[in-house]
């Protein structure tokens, strides 16, 4: 860049205007600056990347990747070790199914509640309480599921047929806890359904009801379909309310109401121990956690997808 | 719903015998649905109370100031969890330094500075990816990244890089909305009078957005505040009898301390950790509650 230096005679008794374009070297730095703040957060998804490939691959050095995918037997802590991390995943996939299906219906019908029916003073009332169920932290739901869902709520259903620590206390704390995520954002796809939509239906006749679920709703799917897959996959990656609740034992049955261990909850009941460096329970935690990030990351992708691609655009 | 009745009688009576029953029980269906619906708002609210009401229950006579002033000991009836919240108060004030200004600078470049187009939509993709990963996934990142290979150990400095990162994405999408809500007319004066970029975030768009980026912050914070899974992982102790003195220093955080006790077989423990859960859920709705005053004191209507 040719640097002239431009000189406007000044008649003010001040120095002439420099045009040069050299007082934006420091403009040119903070730019520089700033994109690699915003470039460091590349470095953070690469190096999540980088580190659990990096020690995944050398326990796949060991374990075989099928083994590790397809095997049905997971006993990282006993002597004889077997690798398979079906029992793993069952364990979360069973938690979270039943969170979903305590958290969506309930989080549907208060997403349709606030948006179409509530008046605006129960919704100044509703929606912090919401709000306020999401800033909850997940170890106090732990601490629900552990000692309350599960010795009072449960114990008196099922009487000895439940385990202490059982995955069913841990789904339904779990359902509690994406509840409200559940519920915003199917909200946030409710209300931006344009007015028009309703008062055409209303114009023909239509109930209030019928507005809402074969007009708006509809309308809303790509949304509310998109909140269904960030939820499950806020579910799947949970751990502490697993950790304290769904009990530390990887088992092969599908009874939720038998203690479980999780993706997650392994993680965590690795570390309660001592875990040496360099060994292959350490290595097994970034395989387990490379699963658990791959699982999270495509579901949230497919959700900003399924947002972007069924989209309605209403003018 | 009175437009929709006033409908169904002047149908009715037009056409008796066809439309009566049906019109009726529509509006009986949508009548009873919009009990429904508000029933399942109900009772989430409920599970907050019920869950608020049991917390209270088992803390109440547990929550007295040897809670707060107290360390850690093996009789329940003693301790506190002093340590806890002095390693929270560490942990939040490195993370938050740290998100802040990495997760600010961010949001400038991505709002002010960077073309539409390609690379910023790659950067905005990767970003909510970010957000979306488990915490606990962070963790393993902590682990393998400040705690082996910078060697730092399980110290807090680990702990409080490793919340950094967890709640950066969160910092940035806040920032750039508050960014974004700045009007455009405002920097097109600055640069109408000959301010060069930088002056026109500077002085122009970072004060009006601050209220904005202050609330998201602060939110991001509480959420680093509650976090539990990464701490146990990057190392945080179980059981701390002193204050952290430094960022070099073993900690232990509020969480981990919860987590400690709630796994105690004995009730008092249990009972201790739910005195221990009101005081952090006290912390954190004193946290929101600012964010919320900041974002209606400073930023209402200014526009």
């Amino acid at each position: 860049m040719a640097a002239e230096r431009v000189s406007m005679p000044g008649g003010n008794g001040r120095a002439p205007i420099d045009l040069s374009g050299k007082r934006n070297t420091g403009e040119r730095v903070i730019g520089v600056v700033l994109f690699l703040f915003a470039a460091f957060s590349v470095l953070v998804t690469l190096g999540i990347v980088l580190v659990l490939l990096f020690e995944a691959i050398t326990f796949f050095r060991v374990v075989p990747v099928t083994d590790f995918l397809f095997g049905n037997e997971w006993s990282a802590l006993f002597m004889e070790k077997q690798w398979g991390v079906l029992p793993l995943v069952r364990g979360t996939l069973m938690t979270t199914f039943i969170a979903m299906v305590l958290a969506v219906p309930l989080g549907l019908m208060s997403a349709i509640y606030l948006s179409e029916y509530a008046k605006p003073s129960a919704r100044s009332v509703l929606k912090p309480a919401l709000e306020l169920l999401a800033g909850v932290p997940t170890i106090v739901y732990g601490y629900f599921a552990l000692t309350f869902i599960s010795p009072e709520l449960l114990k008196p259903l099922f009487g000895s047929e439940i385990q202490v620590l059982n995955g069913l206390a841990a789904g339904i704390a779990m359902g509690i806890m994406i509840l409200p995520l559940m519920a915003s954002l199917s909200e946030d796809a409710i209300r931006s359904v344009p007015g028009s939509l309703r008062e055409a239906a209303y114009a023909l006749g239509a109930t209030k009801f019928e507005t809402s679920t074969r007009v708006v709703v509809p309308a809303a799917v790509s949304g509310i379909i998109a909140a269904f897959i960030l939820s499950m996959s806020r579910a799947i990656g949970e751990t502490m309310i697993v950790a304290l609740a769904s009990g530390a034992r990887p088992v092969a049955g599908w009874s939720p109401l038998d203690g479980m261990q999780t993706m997650t909850g392994y993680i965590v009941a690795v570390f309660t121990g001592d875990v040496v460096y360099g060994s292959i329970e350490f290595q097994s935690l970034f395989a387990v956690g490379l699963l658990l990030f791959l699982m999270t990351l495509s579901m949230n992708v497919l959700s900003q997808w399924v947002a972007r691609r069924f989209r309605k655009e209403y003018q | 719903m009175s437009a929709n009745s006033e409908l169904g009688t002047t149908q009715s009576t037009v056409t008796q015998h066809h439309w009566r029953p049906r019109i009726s029980s529509r509006n009986r269906a949508s009548k009873g649905f919009s009990l429904v619906f508000m029933g399942a708002t109900l009772s989430a609210v409920l599970l907050l109370v019920l869950l608020f009401g049991v917390l209270l229950v088992r803390g109440w006579d547990w929550l007295t100031l040897d809670l707060i002033l107290n360390q850690y000991s093996r009789h329940p009836e003693e301790s506190g969890f002093q340590a806890a919240i002095f390693g929270s108060i560490w942990l939040v004030a490195g993370a938050g330094v740290m998100s802040f200004v990495m997760g600010v600078g961010t949001a400038i470049f991505l709002e002010e500075y960077a073309p539409r187009g390609g690379v910023t939509d790659f950067l905005q993709t990767n970003i909510s990816n970010l957000s979306g990963v488990p915490s606990v996934v962070y963790g393993l990142l902590g682990l393998a990244l400040f705690v082996e290979m910078l060697s730092l150990g399980r110290v807090l400095l680990a702990g409080a890089l490793t919340m950094g990162l967890l709640i950066l994405p969160i910092v940035i999408i806040a920032s750039q909305e508050a960014i974004r809500n700045v009007p455009l007319g405002l920097r097109q004066a600055a640069y109408s009078v000959g301010a060069t970029r930088w002056q026109v975030v500077w002085h122009h768009v970072l004060p009006a957005a601050i209220p904005g980026i202050l609330t998201g912050t602060i939110l991001a914070v509480s959420r680093a505040i509650g976090e539990t899974a990464p701490l146990i992982v990057v190392g945080a102790s179980a059981v701390v009898f002193t204050n952290p003195s430094g960022f070099f220093d073993h900690y232990t955080a509020m969480p981990m301390q919860i987590y400690q006790w709630t796994k105690q077989p004995q009730s008092e423990f249990k009972d201790l950790a739910a005195a221990a859960i009101i005081v952090l859920m006290v912390v954190l709705l004193t946290m929101n509650g600012i964010a919320i005053y900041l974002r209606q004191k400073l930023g209402k209507d200014r526009w």
